[in-house]
């Protein structure tokens, strides 16, 4: 798995158009359990990253990671920006500190996914986009070297986004809810999925 | 008007973030300086990092500002705001844990009296201790 500008762009490009098409979906399970602004927020979002999107695949890795970072959190309008940016710039971050792709993945998605953590506050378990991150990064540490890398993580992302339904919000605004959370899934940890994904499908395409 | 803490007010609705301001002003008149922003980045109800700098500017004075928010990502999108200001005056600018109006109004009143950010913010947060 080597990352070349041209995949790199490719791979923002599929996931940006990935979030957008499920906003709808987004919208509605956020619906359920939130006020209903999630799909429309990382629509917003992402529709800014493509728009930027040769400037930043003009970029080395580390400073186009955290363009997109900064591109979300001033566009989203809504706790994910902070949270999907603060992911990103904590990425392109720990890239400029002397971790490298592909060898230092897990580093890297570790450090976002900790960045997300301090942002909100929170761990997997709380019905959140960290119940997704965390799997994630898990199998990312677990699998890493191996030949079926990218379907384990695409399989680890499609299971743990399920097993937000049964959780009871205790983060966010599902949280006020209560036990009337049970029963959803959690709309963060969809828009995570959907990410995670598109890149997984890109990359496996190209293999 | 600089010897006194700034007020920031951070909503959801560009009307409840206005009508708060309108009530902290009844209390401090011009004594404090009171910025205010509400809305997403299209005009819906959430908030905007651009916007909450823009205000934190706005407001700004020696002394500091303090931030009254609504619900979370608010709160969040103001201490990433924070975070994104020039590095002197990041440690300056604090978010209180406090209810919007009542917080507001509070830390206006304590902030026209000469007080620190630290009094401003103690007497925010107040409103929400045990």
């Amino acid at each position: 798995m080597s990352l070349q500008p041209e995949t790199f762009k490719s791979l923002v490009k599929v996931a940006a158009e990935q979030v957008i098409s499920s906003a709808p979906e987004l919208t509605s399970l956020d619906q359920a359990i939130g006020d209903g602004d999630h799909g429309i927020n990382m629509k917003r979002g992402f529709e800014a990253v493509l728009g930027k999107l040769d400037t930043i695949s003009a970029q080395p890795l580390d400073e186009a990671l955290m363009m997109i970072g900064k591109t979300l959190v001033m566009t989203v309008g809504g706790a994910s920006g902070p949270l999907y940016g603060g992911f990103f710039l904590a990425a392109g971050e720990a890239l400029s500190h002397d971790k490298h792709l592909p060898d230092d993945l897990a580093d890297v998605f570790g450090s976002g996914v900790n960045a997300v953590s301090a942002r909100g506050r929170s761990q997997a378990g709380e019905k959140t986009m960290l119940d997704v991150l965390v799997p994630v990064l898990e199998t990312l540490k677990t699998a890493a070297g191996q030949p079926d890398l990218i379907e384990r993580v695409r399989t680890t992302a499609a299971e743990a986004v399920e097993r937000t339904a049964p959780m009871q919000a205790t983060k966010g605004r599902a949280s006020f809810l209560g036990p009337r959370s049970v029963g959803h899934v959690d709309p963060g940890a969809r828009s995570s999925c959907v990410l995670v994904q598109a890149v997984c499908a890109r990359l496996e395409e190209q293999k | 008007m600089n010897d006194t803490v700034g007020i920031v007010i951070v909503s959801h609705s560009k009307d409840i973030a206005k009508g708060t301001a309108d009530m902290v002003r009844q209390m401090v008149g011009n004594e404090v300086k009171v910025a205010f922003c509400g809305g997403n980045p299209d005009g819906g109800l959430g908030t905007s990092v651009p916007s909450i700098i823009a205000a934190i500017n706005d407001a700004w004075s020696a002394k500091g500002v303090a931030i009254l928010v609504d619900l979370g990502g608010a709160e969040t999108n103001s201490e990433m705001a924070v975070e994104m200001l020039e590095p002197v005056r990041r440690d300056l600018v604090v978010v209180c844990n406090a209810p919007i109006v009542e917080g507001a109004v509070m830390a206006a009143t304590e902030a026209a009296g000469g007080s620190s950010l630290a009094q401003v913010r103690a007497v925010a947060e107040e409103l929400s201790a045990d």
